[in-house]
């Protein structure tokens, strides 16, 4: 088992500390605008002409997104410095990896806030941006594969989630943009068909480069490699991958689609999250008291990514069915989905990354925001259990009442819901903000000690 | 070889045969019906210049504030001079985004398209 004490060399911290202090910075914005958008439910004028929703969702869907990337790549390249205990292959590459990132999530944020969009459904800025944004992904990738340079067949679980998730985001992002070509953006079916088919697998490119963190860090706190590198986990391995490649058709159920697209969906849909609840049940089993006290706080958001993905993996299911997702599609039941899986599962996956690497980088800074990792840790699970709850019982509304009532009626209905999920958003944005604060907190301290040669 | 990299290269192969599958043969109806008029093409970009996604669905995609689109053309009570009135001067949730009458015009030409493909695409025909 590592020593948290251990004490980590100077480039080796430097460049995860950058990645993960802008993830957190990405993280606090996209949740305040997240907050400003469920207000606009509760005050429809509010903001309507100065800052309206087309603005506020872009920023809010992106941000949000962006901080699950960078805080996965921020641990990256800690990481892999750590399990092959050698340097990057270039420093120089991931620094440039970083400016780009910066400076192409900025002109983002710009666009939408003076309107420009590209207006692609989570994806709206203009596609232009895309070219400095594959850039940087490119360099990402030379950079991890020339460093990690081993044998695939030796290798453990996370190498090959790590490597997967790399690729597969620069294949769906390049799938995303098909549109611009007339044969894709000129047939609205197959555009859309395409479309779904991007997004769905982009998703599961990110839930590698997650899961990947998430299986590092239960290495590292059971102390044993056993859970990734058994044949178990590396079916779930499989099995993902093929949910990746395959699972995104049943969003496609109310597309007029080819029938065998949604007929394949539907019988890969039902596996990946329980094997993967399987495995971390059974690493929580194999775990003795003494090594979870040692990694309480990791350990902790771990357990609560665990519990999500039980919660979640029942509604999945029930999505999945045709019947049933003919009524829940378009309504808030999906973005409780989508937010169950973000919040709760990627999220509290990646607090679970930051907190170990703060530990394994100063065991004294990180013991002193012990109180502030509780507090956060709870608040922001309440909260978001609540808010939870609430946009399950808005959608359930909607989907039962849909045919028969407008849209103005049902919004209407629904309202008192809409302000249960305001409130509980603020409570969430105060528990993630503790997080937040202190974590940056503790890598900004780094930053500015190892600037000054402390 | 281990065996795990035979598997990881039989699941990318077909993913690939997969991909190419769904781009030629994915979607139900005539594909040639299914492309746009130059006036939809235009009512298209619109509204994705405008972000309209952010609160409309089509074919699920998009956002929940306002209602979905995807037939909205064809929804009882609902016609050609409802959509455009809304889209010129906005309502009490939407703001007024100062279209001019031939974007009125792209956007209904779009959204008519999009209820017509809704129903696999045998009434597109019609449109161009």
């Amino acid at each position: 088992m590592d020593k948290p004490h251990q004490i980590q060399s100077h480039s080796m911290v430097r460049l995860p500390v950058f990645f993960i202090s802008l993830a957190l910075v990405f993280l606090f914005f996209g949740l305040f605008f997240g907050l400003i958008g469920s207000f606009q439910y509760v005050f429809p004028v509010w903001l309507r002409d100065s800052l309206p929703f087309s603005r506020i969702r872009p920023l809010h869907v992106s941000l949000v997104i962006s901080w699950i990337f960078t805080a996965s790549t921020g641990g990256l390249y800690f990481y892999i410095q750590d399990y092959l205990k050698r340097p990057l292959y270039s420093e120089r590459l991931g620094w440039m990896h970083f400016i780009l990132l910066s400076i192409v999530s900025l002109l983002t944020i710009l666009t939408y806030a003076s309107g420009k969009f590209g207006g692609r459904e989570y994806l709206e800025f203009p596609a232009l941006l895309g070219v400095p944004l594959i850039l940087y992904w490119l360099l990402f990738m030379i950079n991890f594969f020339k460093t990690v340079n081993v044998k695939l067949k030796a290798a453990p679980i996370y190498i090959w989630m790590w490597s997967t998730g790399l690729v597969f985001f620069l294949i769906t992002f390049l799938e995303s943009q098909l549109w611009l070509l007339s044969f894709f953006g000129e047939n609205l079916i197959r555009d859309t068909t395409v479309q779904w088919k991007a997004l769905g697998s982009m998703v599961g490119s990110w839930n590698m480069l997650v899961y990947g963190t998430a299986f590092y860090v239960m290495e590292k706190i059971s102390g044993n490699s056993k859970v990734t590198n058994s044949n178990q986990t590396f079916f779930f391995y499989f099995l993902g991958l093929t949910n990746l490649m395959f699972n995104w058709g049943h969003h496609t159920y109310i597309v007029p689609a080819s029938p065998w697209i949604k007929h394949i969906a539907y019988i890969i849909s039902m596996t990946e999250l329980l094997i993967l609840f399987n495995i971390i049940r059974e690493w929580k089993i194999s775990l003795d008291t003494a090594k979870k006290n040692f990694h309480l706080i990791p350990y902790r958001f771990l357990i609560a990514a665990d519990l999500w993905i039980f919660v979640n993996l029942i509604l999945a299911i029930a999505m999945s069915v045709p019947a049933i997702n003919r009524y829940t599609h378009g309504t808030h039941i999906t973005v409780a989905h989508a937010m169950g899986t973000t919040i709760g599962i990627n999220t509290m996956i990646l607090f679970s990354s930051l907190c170990y690497l703060c530990d394994r980088f100063s065991l004294i800074k990180f013991n002193r925001f012990r109180r502030h990792f509780h507090i956060g840790f709870w608040i922001s699970n309440i909260s978001l259990l609540v808010f939870w709850i609430s946009l399950l019982i808005s959608g359930f509304f909607k989907s039962v009442m849909k045919d028969t009532k407008s849209h103005q009626e049902l919004m209407s209905y629904i309202s008192p819901y809409f302000k249960v999920i305001s409130i509980a958003g603020i409570i969430m944005f105060i528990g993630f903000s503790v997080l937040i604060y202190a974590i940056l907190h503790i890598t900004l301290r780094i930053i500015v000690e190892k600037k000054n040669g402390i | 070889m281990s065996y795990r990299i035979y598997i990881a290269i039989f699941l990318f192969s077909s993913y690939l045969s997969f991909t190419l599958w769904v781009y030629t043969y994915g979607t139900s109806g005539d594909p040639e019906k299914l492309i746009m008029s130059k006036e939809a093409y235009q009512g298209k970009l619109l509204y994705q210049q405008m972000n309209c996604a952010s609160c409309h669905q089509i074919f699920g995609l998009g956002g929940y504030l306002g209602p979905e689109l995807t037939s909205i053309m064809s929804d009882k009570g609902k016609n050609l001079n409802y959509v455009a009135s809304f889209l010129k001067y906005g309502s009490k949730q939407m703001p007024a985004f100062d279209l001019d009458s031939l974007q009125v015009k792209e956007l209904v030409a779009y959204l008519s398209y999009v209820d017509a493909a809704s129903g696999e695409g045998v009434q597109v025909e019609g449109l161009n």
